[in-house]
């Protein structure tokens, strides 16, 4: 048995080994002095001077944040009712509603760009923040639906029935019991969205209106001039935040666990 | 990196910055009066363009001169912009279209039609290159740069002298090169290699190009339109058909790194500047127009841009300041094409209805260098 | 009020009121800014393409209606095409199935960590992915290349007795490709994985004994909607996908991705794009379905 447990470690090392490798190379790449970023060259905070100075680099971070933090809200709610409702109920508009929610998911990302811009046209919208982030939501609530589904399944609905029969109503049961056991199903879903959001570049273009650009589209503008290592320093910047976020809210666990 | 390249460059930066503050001032030597504010509320203008193309100092002595706001959104490729400006109102005033795709969008009514009046400076254009062949007398646009498609080659690595298309067809060559990923230059350079027009209308010659590309699939280790001197750059492929500014790229990380006219004839293309139908920013668009074609100003895009100037004033002012960054400028083949390519020199149109021709063409080929 | 009461009542009893209601937002969201467009996209599949444009809209309405064909869905039968399809099938069946392999025992690995260790790998597994796409791309380009990091590192150490060829191949698109959705893999897998009891393992080890044994008897059959999940989340965008094909594998294969774009963008031929993506679209929606309702997923109060 333990030595099972150790063999699953030793592959999840591994596993993380790949998934970190070539974010260890892009950060390192952020402080090289070539600009085509082809090979190393030299030691350079220059990356990160320039970043500090680009305008547009700075619109396009809060426009992608803004984005993505308002449509992972927004679709993870909606998706997760979403989920209990084909997951748990027997309705008329379920069998419609299964593969109409599919449709994100299979269709492709062009022709969705594409028909979104002729829509938001038609009902004159005009192209800006507001219209990115209702794209996004979008494409973004049948993950969270999927994910969701899937925790959801197997769900031992007397749990419930237990509660109510103690006495709690309906809000109380979904927020003492239901909540908390698909809450990993949330926030994976959340998690996902807010992902997909962050990296979206057909969409976004399409939907995009003058001063409402993301990062992605400013990125994928960049690749017939070479991609400098600005990008690779902003990427850097962005992952160490978020690590000293995480450790910060780890930290503040721990000692919130040790005074309780 | 080439030691004196970068002494070259460096030298065109200083330049650009003196400019840039000359630009910034009121007197302008060389150029038009200064553009009068517009009136009204024009006080912003939305311009969708290449990305990483219009120089910084360029739109902030636009701003400081004339107190408009520049929105600069970028695309990569035409294709994408014009689905983006035919699918709905985009809220753009100006694009940045290359050759054919001007006439296109004219053709549909995309284009506003320019009042030549407001934009006095484009009497600095060069009167030699051809623009009759997509938008004749300025009508829908005015030039911005242009350059060409033509082949590099890594002299340490291919001994055989390349002077034409058909050369890469040598099976010595095997899996040695890379293509831009684009049907009509890649079709086109078949066509030539066979002797037909890059434009052709014709199916048997698109059947021969076809037949023609299939035997180059040996050959052929990527695709790439985008940064296609990255893989020469690093040593996996050695020759190859790209654009003239990344041949310029790999010619200043590596001088090994030849740019060469074919002999069968090249195609050029042509960026320009061109207002929206339905603009609300009418009048700033024309100014912006008016003031990218001040010489002065038109160095600063040179300055950043390895690519050919069409304004003539701008290179007659860069003669008078700068003898060296002048003769660096007319000396390398990519930024100064010599007299015979011109020569034989094509400007793609569209195809129209034959575009379905090329696309199968197209498909058949992805799906034999696929498998 | 009694009236909205009795209302609110309803709701409360009748579990269809209730699914209705909650799918509602969902369902209406998808209508507008899925279904709207989808619309206008099949009627587009019927049209024809203009001479110089994208769409020939005629000089009039009826004259447009007039003209509306199935042209486009005929031109789609074609054994070129068809073998297109085929590569994207292909590549994204592979795909998802090594996803499966390397990401199962992560997500099992992750179900049986506990507390803040989980949710730390858990995060970890996403935070590479908020970098920028291409920059990881480039990423692993320069990984890869044939004077690249790993080639020279495999070479040094002796490892390697020369550079192997790498980028451009179509093992540089499955290293990139399964490293682009492994995330959409193991989180699904991981929330079915862990909601399994930890004393069914122990039971069925007690019972069967055979760690082998219990895994397919117990383990696999009670994670399976978090495969199909999985499954889904890669399968159908892989489908779709070419630019990691591009950028990895040198553009040289013909993608359904490739197809639709180039049809839209490059081609400017809206009527066949959009016929080729209504194609698609239905083909992996009824596979789909069809997947869900054989592996019972969501099935269970149907019965």
């Amino acid at each position: 048995m333990s030595s099972r447990r150790w063999g699953l470690g030793a592959y999840a090392v591994l596993f993380y080994v790949y998934l970190y490798l070539p974010i260890v190379v892009l950060i390192v790449f952020s402080f090289n002095s070539d600009r085509l970023n082809l090979f190393w060259e030299g030691f350079t905070w220059r990356w990160y001077e320039q970043l500090l100075r680009d305008g547009r680099v700075a619109l396009a971070t809060r426009n992608t944040l803004f984005v993505a933090l308002t449509s992972t809200f927004i679709s993870t709610v909606i998706g997760t009712l979403a989920a209990l409702a084909l997951q748990r109920h027997a309705f008329w508009l379920k069998r419609l509603s299964e593969p109409v929610l599919y449709l994100p998911i299979v269709i492709p990302e062009v022709v969705m760009g594409i028909g979104l811009l002729s829509l938001y046209s038609t009902f004159k919208l005009t192209l800006g923040l507001l219209t990115v982030t209702l794209s996004h939501i979008a494409f973004s609530i049948p993950f969270v639906a999927l994910v969701v589904r899937a925790r959801l399944h197997g769900f031992d609905r007397r749990l419930e029935e237990a509660a109510m029969d103690l006495g709690a109503d309906e809000a109380t049961t979904f927020r003492r019991v239901t909540l908390p056991l698909i809450l990993p199903g949330v926030l994976s879903g959340a998690m996902l969205a807010f992902t997909l959001s962050l990296d979206d570049f057909i969409i976004t273009f399409f939907t995009a209106g003058p001063g409402s650009s993301t990062l992605p589209l400013l990125v994928y503008g960049m690749v017939k001039t070479h991609i400098t290592p600005e990008i690779n320093a902003l990427s850097t910047l962005w992952v160490l935040t978020v690590f000293v976020l995480l450790l910060g809210s780890q930290a503040l666990q721990s000692r919130s666990a040790r005074t309780a | 990196m080439n030691r004196r390249n970068r002494a070259t460059w460096i030298g065109w930066m200083a330049i650009a910055a003196l400019l840039a503050g000359c630009a910034g001032g009121a007197a302008t030597p060389g150029g038009g009066e200064a553009t009068p504010p517009p009136a009204g509320e024009d006080q912003v203008l939305n311009l969708f363009a290449w990305s990483e193309y219009v120089p910084q100092a360029l739109l902030d002595g636009f701003t400081e001169e004339t107190g408009i706001v520049v929105n600069y959104d970028a695309y990569s490729s035409n294709e994408e912009m014009y689905a983006k400006i035919k699918a709905g109102a985009s809220g753009y005033d100006l694009i940045q279209p290359s050759d054919y795709w001007v006439s296109l969008m004219a053709q549909e009514g995309l284009l506003e039609e320019l009042d030549l009046s407001k934009i006095p400076n484009i009497a600095n254009v060069d009167p030699s290159l051809p623009y009759d062949l997509y938008d004749p007398g300025h009508r829908y646009s005015i030039p911005y740069q242009w350059g060409s498609v033509a082949l590099a080659v890594n002299t340490e690595t291919v001994t055989t002298p390349v002077t034409s298309y058909n050369d890469l067809w040598n099976p010595d060559f095997a899996g040695r090169l890379v293509l831009l990923d684009d049907e009509r230059q890649i079709i086109g350079m078949a066509l030539m290699a066979l002797g037909y027009d890059p434009n052709t209308t014709d199916p048997a010659e698109l059947q021969a190009a076809s037949v023609k590309l299939m035997d180059l699939v040996p050959n052929i280790r990527l695709f790439d339109s985008d940064t296609p001197s990255t893989a020469l750059l690093s040593g996996e492929v050695d020759l190859g058909l790209i654009w003239n500014g990344e041949g310029s790229i790999a010619h200043a990380e590596n001088p090994a790194i030849d740019y060469i006219y074919p002999s069968e004839g090249t195609i050029f293309w042509y960026d320009n500047l061109s207002i929206i139908q339905g603009a609300e920013h009418v009048d700033a668009a024309h100014a912006f127009m008016d003031y990218v074609l001040r010489p002065e100003v038109s160095l600063l895009i040179t300055a950043e841009f390895p690519y050919s100037n069409p304004n003539k004033a701008a290179l007659d002012l860069l003669q008078q300041t700068d003898p060296d960054a002048y003769q660096a400028y007319m000396d390398f083949p990519a930024t100064n094409p010599p007299p015979d390519a011109l020569a034989g020199a094509f400007v793609l149109v569209d195809v129209g209805e034959a575009t379905a021709l090329y696309d199968r063409v197209w498909t058949e080929f992805k799906t034999a260098t696929g498998g | 009020m009694r009236a909205i009461r009795a209302w609110g009542q309803q709701i409360r009893e009748s579990s269809s009121a209730q699914g209705v209601l909650l799918v509602l937002p969902a369902f209406g969201w998808m209508l507008v800014f899925l279904i709207l467009p989808i619309l206008l996209i099949l009627i587009l599949s019927f049209a024809w393409r203009g001479q110089y444009g994208p769409v020939d809209w005629g000089s009039s309405l009826s004259e447009f209606l007039d003209r509306l064909s199935l042209d486009s869905y005929v031109r789609l039968v074609d054994p070129l095409y068809l073998e297109v399809l085929w590569t994207s099938l292909r590549m994204a069946a592979v795909t998802t199935g090594i996803c499966i392999l390397v990401g199962y025992p992560v997500a099992y690995f992750l179900a049986r960590s506990q507390g803040r260790l989980r949710s730390l790998l858990l995060f970890l597994l996403l935070v590479p992915f908020w970098t920028n796409f291409l920059i990881r791309i480039y990423a692993w380009m320069i990984l890869l290349r044939t004077h690249g990091l790993l080639n020279r590192a495999l070479v040094g150490i002796g490892l390697l007795s020369e550079p192997v060829t790498v980028m451009y191949t179509p093992t540089a698109v499955m290293i990139a490709l399964v490293y682009e959705f492994l995330p959409f893999m193991v989180l699904p897998l991981f929330t079915s994985l862990e909601k399994i009891d930890a004393h069914l393992f122990e039971a069925a080890s007690d019972l069967y004994a055979r760690p082998a044994r219990t895994f397919w008897r117990v383990t696999l059959p009670l994670s399976l909607p978090g495969v199909i999940a999985g499954t889904i989340l890669v399968f159908v965008p892989t489908m779709g996908m070419f630019v990691v094909p591009d950028l990895m594998g040198g553009a040289r294969t013909a993608l359904v991705g490739n197809l639709v774009r180039q049809q839209f963008l490059s081609a400017r031929d809206w009527p066949f794009g959009s016929a080729a993506s209504m194609v698609l679209m239905l083909l992996t929606l009824v596979a789909t379905l069809i997947y869900t309702r054989v592996s019972g997923f969501g099935e269970e109060l149907a019965v």
